[in-house]
């Protein structure tokens, strides 16, 4: 069962210029996304710098006013302040970020760091709060003493795990990452990768993931949404992207990642460079005359495509075999 | 590939300062550069693999810093170069792109400008030539419109554009040797491949040897002709990228490897590294420096001073707790 869906979602940004300081244009950040959530699953948002995946993820903590569309939460509509704090969301959606460091208060002890959402949440007694904490940083790996350090004294990896202490604090029900590992080195991020399936089998939590780092995706995520110029361009289970990639842009996308092999180079680049030229030549056939992305068409019981028409999808085949 | 040595580094060490002490973060470490040869140095933040580049070109701090041993190019020891003496090669013979364009390109000036500088320095060509050798450099980096480019400032331009400017001042000399510190890192994967094409492409036409460090273990497969695994400060393994791919041996670079999430696999835990990379001061200087994050092979696996040994041809590996070498979850010998 969802328990979060997003309608149609729009965020544009004004663009403000001119003598009187007037909107003369709008960035389309992110122009209808529809999705939805359910509970324990992992959902993957992939896209390059500027697709808006970021800006979805702000619109759904709440971070970002949408512009148009609407978010559902047990079918209630979140539009208002007021309304997200009368149904709880606050509490049940919480968000960790790519910078960690600048998402702690470097004046506050971790103690105060955790206890923040607790005090604004829950009405607990100074041992009672004390204790819980204690049970998170046991959670996320951490030693007691780090209760009393400051956010500087610890390395990229736990503060990383001290996010994750105050995202989960309040037994969130969707935690949104915003590139949680891309700026730590290969062996933290897999520490910080595990640990984060771990404790989302320990709290049936869901996760949307942002990231631009297509391995991590695969092996996070269960259901993957890819985003080209603000809309979804190809929707599908792992398998679905990554075995059977109908978009250009996606095709492109898996493409570029560079395999660790150092056996078939040229083959790899040879495939890159026909898939590039592909993208230039079919750009018609999956973006409209403005550059937009046409709305999603099924194509198989959980994969979708944005294309015109199903025959169109037909024509690339054909032409490519 | 050229069999031309075009810099080799003997033993270089560089040390810091803390507090009239100082601390070797890169630690006797040996290598040579042949013409038209793509080397890779590969390791996690802080094994100093941007410490050796640094050194190179003397960008360090001589205050806080000591470098010893031998950087020999062109048959000149340039280790211990004066300020005046690396302002001759550097731009000139040895160029660098760094990893944020941004910070490496100042944002008061116009991109044509900024490429005429170094052939200002290191160049006679006269103003109309210095014109003519930026547009036609930037063209060969693959920019569509030269002209409206060089008359932009930095912010104005996407970081894929930023990035190939960079690399267009690096190349404006000609030089021999390129140094290419995490050039991509900040890039998204399609320009991440575009550039890389990009550096192959402008290597072959000028023949440079390249020193690509990066901690993209992808990168390094589809690129490096030669790679360099550090850790702590030393080099732990040296081999042809086909061979360190497809037969890693250092304990080190196979849990690397493995802990990369690639696997179709999702059930499956990636592989951890046990414990920490130990900070500077607390290096241990003695025996196998890995020994600490894999605790179950036995202390009598590991030599007593750790050395390179050639395992086989152009394969060098260090210490000798590779050959016993099993994850802690597989049965052991």
């Amino acid at each position: 069962m969802s328990f979060l869906e997003i309608n149609d979602l729009k965020v544009h940004f004004p663009i403000r210029g001119g003598f009187f300081n007037t909107i003369q244009e709008y960035v389309y950040a992110v122009d209808g996304v529809t999705f939805f959530i359910e509970e324990g699953k992992t959902y993957g948002l992939i896209g390059e710098s500027g697709s808006g995946k970021t800006t979805i993820g702000k619109a759904i903590v709440g971070l970002e006013e949408p512009t148009g569309g609407e978010i559902l939460y047990h079918d209630k509509p979140l539009g208002s302040r007021r309304a997200r704090k009368k149904v709880g969301y606050n509490k049940e959606v919480q968000m960790i970020f790519q910078d960690v460091l600048s998402s702690l208060d470097p004046k506050k002890r971790i103690r105060d760091i955790i206890a923040e959402p607790i005090r604004n949440h829950e009405k607990l007694t100074d041992e009672e709060e004390l204790e819980k904490i204690l049970t998170l940083l046991n959670i996320v790996g951490m030693p007691p003493d780090a209760l009393y350090r400051y956010p500087h004294e610890f390395s990229g990896g736990q503060r990383q795990r001290i996010g994750v202490a105050r995202a989960v604090a309040l037994n969130p029900k969707l935690i949104v990452a915003d590139e949680p590992v891309s700026a730590l080195d290969l062996s933290v991020q897999a520490q910080i990768l595990n640990f984060l399936k771990k404790i989302q089998k320990d709290f049936n939590l869901s996760y949307l993931f942002i990231s631009h780092d297509l391995g991590v995706v695969k092996h996070m995520c269960d259901y993957i949404y890819i985003m080209h110029r603000g809309r979804f361009v190809e929707t599908g289970t792992r398998d679905d992207i990554y075995n059977n990639p109908q978009h250009i842009y996606t095709k492109r996308l898996i493409a570029a990642i560079p395999e660790i092999n150092a056996e078939n180079r040229e083959e790899i680049y040879k495939n890159r460079i026909k898939v590039e030229q592909e993208y230039r030549e079919k750009e018609s056939i999956f973006y409209d005359k403005n550059g937009k992305v046409f709305d999603l068409v099924q194509i198989s019981g959980t994969h979708y495509v944005a294309i015109k028409s199903k025959e169109d999808l037909k024509n690339v085949e054909n032409n490519i075999a | 590939m050229g069999n031309e040595k075009i810099l080799e580094i003997k033993d270089l060490h560089t040390a810091f300062r803390f507090q009239d002490e100082y601390f070797d973060a890169v630690d006797g470490v040996s290598f040579s550069l042949h013409k038209n040869e793509l080397l890779a140095i590969v390791g996690e933040s802080g094994c100093g693999k941007s410490t050796i580049a640094n050194s190179i070109v003397g960008l360090h701090d001589k205050n806080f810093t000591r470098v010893s041993g031998e950087i020999i190019y062109n048959g000149k020891n340039i280790a211990n170069y004066s300020e005046e003496q690396f302002n001759e090669i550097r731009g000139k013979e040895i160029g660098f792109i760094f990893q944020d364009p941004l910070a490496a390109l100042n944002p008061l000036h116009k991109i044509g400008k900024q490429i005429e500088e170094s052939l200002i320095y290191h160049t006679d060509l006269d103003k109309e030539q210095r014109h003519e050798r930026m547009l036609q450099l930037l063209d060969q980096v693959g920019i569509v419109n030269p002209k409206r480019t060089a008359n932009q400032f930095p912010h104005q331009l996407s970081g894929g554009m930023r990035q190939r400017v960079v690399i267009a001042i690096a190349l404006s000399c000609k030089p021999n040797i390129i140094i290419a510190d995490e050039p991509t890192t900040a890039l998204d994967v399609t320009i991440q491949a575009q550039i890389l094409d990009l550096l192959t492409e402008l290597q072959n036409e000028i023949n440079a040897g390249i020193i690509l460090i990066t901690h993209d273990l992808g990168v390094v497969a589809q690129m490096a002709n030669r790679v360099a695994v550090m850790y702590a400060g030393e080099f732990v393994e040296v081999a042809q990228a086909k061979e360190l791919f497809s037969n890693p041996l250092h304990p080190y670079t196979r849990s690397l490897l493995q802990s990369i999430p690639q696997s179709d696999l999702v059930e499956e835990e990636l592989h951890v590294i046990q414990g920490m990379v130990p900070s500077l001061k607390n290096l241990p200087r003695k025996g196998c420096r890995f020994a600490a994050r894999v605790p179950w092979i036995s202390e009598s696996e590991h030599e007593e001073n750790p050395v390179l040994h050639e395992v086989s041809k152009d394969h060098f590996v260090r210490c000798t707790c590779w050959e016993n070498f099993h994850f802690e979850n597989e049965g052991g010998c």
